[in-house]
């Protein structure tokens, strides 16, 4: 049991497809799990970040204060940080955004297109960043797997590459989209 | 001594939201809050992109639910076209938003779920996890991976690609089906519904063992609303809204989706990015509503196939009105399945299904267009303004998950007033509280996407508001 690997897998701003695209691998993840303990993830139901974990993988952008204090965190926490997908790797969809900022689209969802109480939500609710970044601008990332998602495929063989020690080429296997 | 106690983030949840429950100085609760943490803002940074790029845009909305946004986009950017799609086509996107329910109920259902339903509320965190159930109930665990590959598998075999595929478009979709394709997704069907059959069946008696949760699991009246067809059967592609009450009155018959704006309006709080739609003849809050696998159930006449309409009859006849508990989105979840599984085989058996004209050819001949389907979680609307060059001016998506907002506020309060109470807090009686949410099935990356990651803490407050106590669990 000791000599199992530990992993974390966590989503920033993305659509949860690249999530989706790690349990496309279906029965080959349970196979998968006998070599790996999934510390921390949307799947269980652990609330904090641990101590250690050996591999994190991370969908989407950084696009919040939130994103950003829980990068740094899991930065701080993680062995091998993986990028996963189109969204952590360059911003993608999220990161359209950027072309007019947080504050426009705030006012459009609950100013314009609202019908009562207009105003913005502020109460425990982070505040949107100016830029929507990919992850790598914001700490130091180890592994990238491109892909919208990266299939199920190469997320396989990424995580299988990874628990035998050894870091994953993507060469022609991996591509943007 | 008031306190407040925060879960963060709801876990096993498509997406992060969080919860906040206010105790009185006699520990009772009195407010409870669900934060959904983050906005993406498709409906302002779609401005200037060209129509047609709209359904491969706004499936990034959601990778759990992609070909709900795929099928309602590409309806409003029929509606901006003004054609009549090719029959076939019609079909063909309703099998692939079929195949969409049955993966995504069985992510809900079995992936998210089934620990609380199969361990209990009260197992040890570390073990409710599909991982967990992989071993400690590998038959059940099993038949959850094949249902949701299963769904995954035709979105697959249909449109090239399980997440984010392309093939829908305005006008229709881009490729006839095979007769081989047809046939390879025939030939899963008799599998899938032994596994739904066989869910349904130890389900049925698992639920026993959850009278006190249905009782306070959002059970209390509200409106439901969702899509029927021209015989007031349940239907996810066409059709027309039907809103009834909680005593099964229908209080409007035949809504006209296109028209959502004159009978459904929004609310913001100021604690959420997830806006508040409610039912405008009633005004907020007595005009919330629920969507969803036990709105669709309860306000249909029926299903309209065999297998799934034996189940509903079971379903409905335990209650002589419409079912209020949120716990039966569960029940409802697993017949839904079984009714899309049984329509995927009828519109597939169906010989124009291999028909190949697939698309209809136009440009742009109104400057607007809205698009309605059932997605799993209930009513899916896009709506769009485009220029004379189709290019976007304006966009409003109402996201299914909204729709139950404010009864999953609601039901959280309920279930938080029943179970946490009282000095010592116990991580069942919290993980009861998020087994609520868990019913609605909430996607909160549609809803804007929410996430969190602090944990959770209880504080302990004196009533000058300053911290005493600050209990942490990890
Ligand atoms: S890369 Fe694509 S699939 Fe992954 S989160 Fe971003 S939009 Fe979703």
């Amino acid at each position: 049991m000791t000599d199992r690997k530990t992993l974390a897998t966590v989503w920033l701003d993305g659509c949860s497809g690249c999530h989706m695209s790690l349990l496309d691998m279906d029965e080959r993840l349970i196979e998968l799990s006998s070599q790996f303990v999934l510390l921390y993830s949307p799947l269980v139901d652990r609330k904090t970040f641990p101590e250690r974990v050996d591999v994190t993988l991370v969908e989407g952008a950084v696009a919040s204060e939130e994103d950003l204090k829980k990068i740094r965190r899991i930065r701080e926490h993680t062995g091998v940080l993986v990028s996963l997908g189109d969204c952590a790797l360059t911003g993608n969809v999220s990161a359209m955004r950027n072309t007019c900022g947080p504050q426009p689209v705030l006012l459009r969802v609950y100013q314009e297109n609202v019908d009562l109480k207009q105003h913005v939500p502020t109460v425990g609710v982070p505040a949107l960043l100016d830029r929507v970044r990919p992850v790598h601008e914001v700490v130091p990332v180890d592994v990238f797997v491109p892909g919208c998602p990266p299939s199920a495929d190469t997320i396989y063989q990424v995580l299988s590459e990874l628990l035998a020690g050894r870091v994953p080429t993507l060469g022609g296997v991996a591509h943007f989209g | 001594m008031s306190r407040t106690i925060v879960i963060d983030p709801v876990t096993r949840l498509e997406g992060h939201g969080k919860i906040t429950l206010k105790l009185d100085d006699a520990g009772i609760v009195q407010d409870a809050m669900f934060h959904v943490t983050q906005l993406r803002g498709f409906e302002k940074f779609c401005e200037g992109r060209p129509f047609y790029e709209m359904p491969n845009i706004t499936a990034r909305i959601c990778g759990i639910c992609p070909v709900s946004h795929l099928v309602a986009s590409s309806k409003a950017c029929d509606a901006i076209l003004a054609v009549q799609i090719p029959p076939v086509a019609a079909n063909l996107r309703k099998v692939l938003n079929l195949a969409q329910l049955v993966q995504s109920h069985a992510l809900s259902f079995f992936y998210l779920s089934s620990p609380d339903l199969l361990l209990g509320m009260d197992a040890p965190p570390e073990e409710r996890s599909i991982l967990h159930l992989a071993h400690s109930h590998p038959s059940i665990a099993a038949d959850g991976v094949a249902l949701r590959q299963f769904g995954q598998r035709i979105i697959e075999i249909m449109a090239g690609k399980r997440i984010h595929p392309g093939w829908t478009i305005p006008g229709g979709v881009n490729e006839p089906l095979s007769a081989e394709k047809r046939d390879r997704i025939l030939g899963m069907i008799p599998l899938a519904v032994a596994a739904i059959q066989r869910t349904l069946g130890w389900f049925r008696k698992e639920i026993e063992k959850f009278s006190a949760e249905i009782e306070v699991f959002a059970n209390f009246p509200t409106l439901f609303m969702g899509l029927i067809d021209d015989r007031g059967l349940a239907e996810y592609y066409n059709g027309a809204l039907r809103v009834i009450d909680s005593e099964g009155n229908i209080i409007a018959g035949e809504l006209d989706p296109a028209h959502y704006a004159s009978f459904l309006g929004e609310e913001v709080e100021p604690f959420t990015y997830m806006k508040f739609p409610y039912y405008k003849p009633l005004g907020y809050p007595g005009g919330a509503y629920r969507v969803g696998p036990l709105a669709r159930l309860n306000l249909a006449g029926r299903c309209d196939t065999p297998l799934a309409d034996a189940e509903w009859r079971e379903f409905r006849a335990t209650s002589a009105r419409p079912l209020l508990s949120s716990f039966h989105y569960h029940q409802a979840r697993l017949i839904e399945m079984l009714h899309a599984t049984e329509k995927i085989e009828a519109l597939l058996a169906d010989k124009g299904i291999l028909d190949k004209h697939v698309r209809a050819i136009a440009s742009v001949n109104n400057s607007e267009g809205v698009g309605v389907a059932e997605a799993p979680r209930g009513t899916l609307i896009h709506h769009y303004k485009v220029d004379e060059n189709g290019l976007i001016r304006w966009v409003n998506l109402v996201i299914a998950t909204g729709h139950n907002n404010a009864a999953m506020n609601r039901g959280i309060l309920q279930a938080a007033r029943h179970y946490v109470q009282g000095e010592h807090i116990a991580e069942g009686m919290l993980n009861r509280v998020e087994a609520v949410v868990r019913t609605f099935d909430p996607c909160l990356s549609c809803s804007t996407h929410a996430m969190g990651q602090m944990p959770l803490t209880v504080e302990l407050r004196a009533p000058d508001g300053s911290l005493v106590r600050e209990v942490r669990r990890g």
